[in-house]
């Protein structure tokens, strides 16, 4: 298996509380990875750090072959990184077929005076802006709402959006942060497929899941964290069965 | 040394009266995020209206500090009413509108207000009827007058009764719950509306206060003199880091005292090139560089983004 | 479009026949804010950072040109020579003041960049001494008006006997210049950049996570909108021929947020119908005030002057408290723009 990233003992912590303890784990080309584990257990705090939101403290991070450096958000997507949120972040004004524009900003060059003259190669690249913007809403299926300013559509169509923006940025690897999340039965299996397709069209997915059902029948390695740590790493079926995950989430709560 | 400490007497006047105000900058913004521009004209109508009451009292044989102390109620009692109002009718009505909508309003509050001072009181400056003992005295070389003491006392000791109403009372926790998450306080049973009405009540007394303790000061009142007041406190509390009660009180002394001391030496530090002219882009100067090296200020909360 | 173009045509001549050339030269005015309006519009509306010292930029186009084309120096530049150097110059202060500032949020920006503002008033006022670079409080004076093939456009022109004045022509290079700046923010809103600025505005994070980075697409933004500011303070010195520091205080960059908030953020008729209405109205009023109160009351019972900025600050409030959004605001946004 070819490695896309390696995390090797990253750590994180926010004034006194250790949120990230030495995590490492690698995710190969074209795997869906499951990042699970209780509230609070330092997920989304992987999220930000991968994707340049927050600095690490310790640790290093490669992708693609090349060292990541501590480095900003923009860089982190140019290497091919692309995330979504938790809580949904569209520009909630624009239209979804905007959105989407958008998230085609680092692979086009247009600065402003092309802008203001519209000469051959900005139409041209404009044109192919819009092409691919087009292709991505409906390859996540919702090219019907293209006019429809983000904040007008439904949750789900959200969802959608927000991972064909991500896609316009042309990653290597999609991080999903809880996708299904506020999902009904019918949105769940449709993003299913939709990460499927993903896959099969080979890229590499990274799903922070709370829905141990989705991960399980999505993922090919799942890695659990609990209080910051990586207690186990292992595919679907024997992570189920692992002791110390059992206890993390059922310990924790009782 | 004694241009030293003159400056710092006179920065500590000036910024204690600077950080009155600021607090109504600061605690208005800490519950409604919003920056209350009309906020210096406040302590401009608390001036000229207590000048109105102590000129009316000056020849009534009534001492002259409970001449001052008269007026001063009365100008606290009007500023109330006044934030009261301008809270009800140009900023509740735009509580969910877009964020630079009320800060128009505020613009526009303050417009109305300066005029309305000017219809009032006339566009001449105001002598102040010297009512305080305004004596000099000495100490290492430089001179205070007791109107300054009477300053930075009044000033003190208004702020830790602020304070304590703040940290101890039912109000003070009603308030920080708010300023914290305004519906989760309403769920807890606290009424945010009116908290956010006491909130302008309370800075705009302060505001008052204020304005009667600088037209002391200086001996001058005037309808334009809130506006740059209000803009250097407003610094002060930015300076601060704006919606901390503790930021404002420190950045108002340290506006006043960085103030007096950039007058005081700009000449020298720059060789001459530069004069007093240019104490107030020193003090913007001290500003730019406190923010860049902390975003929120000296005692702001550190924001990260949050994803 | 043609419609437009006739009306503005015409509008002039119309006015200066009916009610003089005093409205006129208002309508200069209302060209040099609605060109301030659309550049503040680019900091502001697009990418949604809150500038209270925009008239900095305006100050340091007009200054320029005072200095290279009067007798202060014995400078003489043309003007179209200027006025890209302004906008240039007017560009780079934009960044210098954009760059400490990127990581400030929204209300510390504004104070941040309020004291800009008033750095370079102050600094206007004083560099009289020990060199006198900007004549301080006083002034510069005789600037050169702008030269248009050959005529000096302060003076009046005879067309087939038909005498057209100063202010008039003023006007028409005015308007063509607003209509430039106008074309410019339509093209720039409708592009790449565009696009980024208000994914910037709407979600910074978001906006990062999307590859876009967020400080050189801030910055562009100032610099853009200064440079807006730079050309049309070019075109105010040559028309006013005399610039001093009173002209750019902090009132100025206020009226300005006025004319784009009021008129509805980030859409462009929205702040060409605020930068007119905010030069006409207080116009209006100021016109209006007295006589009004005469016919009334038979006498000027209020001052006139403080009368007309009262009903103006009234005005501010009652346009926001109806149309928070602003009296034109962008079709699509009308609730959710600027939060």
């Amino acid at each position: 298996m070819t490695v896309l990233l390696e995390a090797r003992g990253v750590g994180k912590s926010f004034g006194g509380v250790q949120a990230l303890k030495e995590v490492s784990l690698t995710i190969a080309a074209g795997e869906i990875y499951g990042l699970i584990g209780p509230n609070g257990a330092g997920k989304t705090t992987f999220f930000n750090v991968l994707t340049g939101l927050y600095q690490r403290d310790v640790g290093e991070i490669s992708f693609d072959g090349k060292p990541l450096r501590l480095s900003s958000p923009h860089q982190v997507a140019h290497a091919g990184v692309a995330r979504t949120f938790q809580n949904i972040r569209l520009f909630a004004n624009m239209t979804a077929l905007e959105n989407v524009m958008v998230g085609r900003h680092l692979r086009t060059r247009a600065g402003v005076l092309g802008a203001v003259f519209r000469n051959q190669a900005t139409r041209k690249e404009e044109a192919a802006i819009r092409r691919r913007a087009e292709e991505l809403l409906r390859y996540v299926g919702i090219e019907h709402r293209a006019d429809t300013i983000a904040r007008h559509l439904a949750y789900g169509d959200q969802r959608r959006l927000e991972i064909a923006r991500a896609l316009a940025t042309e990653p290597k690897l999609l991080a999903l942060d809880e996708p299904a999340a506020g999902m009904n039965a019918t949105e769940t299996a449709g993003l299913k497929v939709l990460i499927e397709g993903l896959r099969a069209d080979g890229l590499t997915v990274l799903l922070i899941e709370h829905d141990v059902r989705l991960v399980m029948g999505l993922c090919d390695r799942v890695a659990v964290l609990d209080y910051g740590e990586k207690i186990a790493e292992d595919v679907p079926a024997s992570v189920q069965k692992n002791p110390k995950v059992i206890e993390a989430y059922l310990g924790g709560t009782a | 040394m004694d241009i030293f400490l003159q400056q710092l007497i006179n920065g500590l006047t000036l910024g204690s009266i600077y950080a009155l105000v600021a607090l109504g900058y600061t605690m208005v913004y800490g519950i409604l995020g919003l920056i209350n521009f009309a906020h210096g004209e406040v302590v401009m109508i608390g001036a000229l209206s207590s000048l109105t009451i102590i000129r009316l009292l000056a020849d009534s044989g009534l001492p002259g500090p409970v001449v001052v102390l008269i007026g001063l109620v009365f100008a606290v009692v009007v500023c109330m009413a006044l934030g009261f109002t301008i809270e009800r009718v140009a900023y509740r009505p735009l509580r969910n509108a877009p964020r630079l909508a009320p800060l128009i309003t505020a613009i526009g509050v303050s417009i109305v207000l300066q005029q309305l001072a000017m219809l009032i009181w006339g566009r001449s400056y105001h002598s102040v009827p010297e009512l305080l003992p305004a004596d000099r005295h000495e100490i290492f070389g430089a001179s205070y007058t007791e109107i300054q003491v009477i300053i930075v006392v009044v000033a003190a000791v208004t702020m830790a009764g602020l304070m304590l109403l703040v940290s101890r009372t039912r109000l003070g926790r009603a308030m920080r719950a708010t300023a914290e998450n305004p519906a989760i306080a309403g769920l807890m049973g606290v009424d945010a509306n009116r908290i956010i009405s006491l909130t302008f009540i309370i800075g705009s007394g302060l505001a008052a206060l204020a304005g009667v303790l600088i037209s002391a000061n200086y001996g001058i009142a005037h309808y334009n003199m809130g506006f740059i007041l209000g803009l250097k406190a407003f610094t002060a509390a930015v300076l601060g880091g704006i919606g901390n009660l503790a930021g404002a009180m420190v950045g108002g002394v340290l506006l006043g005292v960085i103030e007096a001391l950039g007058a005081g030496y700009i000449g020298d530090l720059s060789g001459g090139i530069f004069g007093s002219a240019y104490q107030d882009v020193f003090a913007f100067f001290v500003l730019i560089t406190v923010l860049v090296f902390r975003p929120s200020g000296l005692m702001g909360e550190k924001v990260s983004e949050r994803a | 479009m043609g419609l437009i173009a006739v009306a503005l045509a015409i509008a002039p001549l119309v006015i200066g026949a009916s009610l003089g050339n005093a409205w006129v030269r208002v309508l200069d005015f209302a060209a040099l804010y609605i060109m301030l309006a659309l550049g503040l519009n680019i900091v502001v509306g697009f990418a949604g950072l809150l500038d209270l010292g925009y008239i900095a930029f305006y100050a340091v186009g007009a200054y320029l040109y005072a200095l290279l084309a009067s007798p202060h120096f014995g400078l003489h530049w043309p003007i179209w020579a200027v006025l890209p150097l302004g906008a240039l110059v007017a560009g780079m202060f934009g960044i210098l003041l954009g760059a400490p500032t990127l990581r400030l949020r929204g209300d510390y920006l504004a104070i941040v960049t309020l004291g800009f503002g008033e750095i370079i008033r102050i600094f206007l006022n004083n560099l009289n001494a020990p060199i006198n670079i900007t004549n301080g409080p006083k002034g510069i004076a005789r600037i050169d008006p702008i030269m248009l093939f050959g005529h000096q456009l302060s003076k009046p022109v005879d067309i087939g006997g038909f005498s057209i004045s100063g202010v008039m022509l003023y006007y028409y290079v005015f308007v063509i210049m607003a209509l430039a700046v106008v074309f410019v923010g339509i093209r720039l809103q409708d592009s790449r950049i565009g696009r980024a600025w208000v994914a910037i505005r709407e979600d910074e994070v978001a906006a990062k996570a999307c590859g876009i980075n967020t400080r050189n697409v801030k910055l562009l933004a100032f610099a853009m909108g200064a440079s807006f500011g730079g050309i049309a303070g070019g075109l105010f010195a040559s028309f006013q021929e005399f610039v001093s520091p009173e002209s750019f205080g902090l009132m100025e960059s206020i009226m300005v947020l006025c004319m784009v908030v009021l008129g509805g953020m980030g859409h462009i008729p929205g702040v060409i119908l605020g930068g007119l209405m905010l030069t006409i109205l207080p116009e209006a009023f100021r016109q209006g005030a007295g006589p009004v109160q005469h016919a009334m009351f038979g006498k000027v019972l209020l001052d006139p002057e403080a009368l007309r900025m009262l009903l103006f600050g009234l005005a501010l409030i009652a346009v926001m408290l109806y149309r928070p959004a602003g009296l034109w605001p962008e079709p699509r946004h009308r609730r959710e723009l600027g939060r």
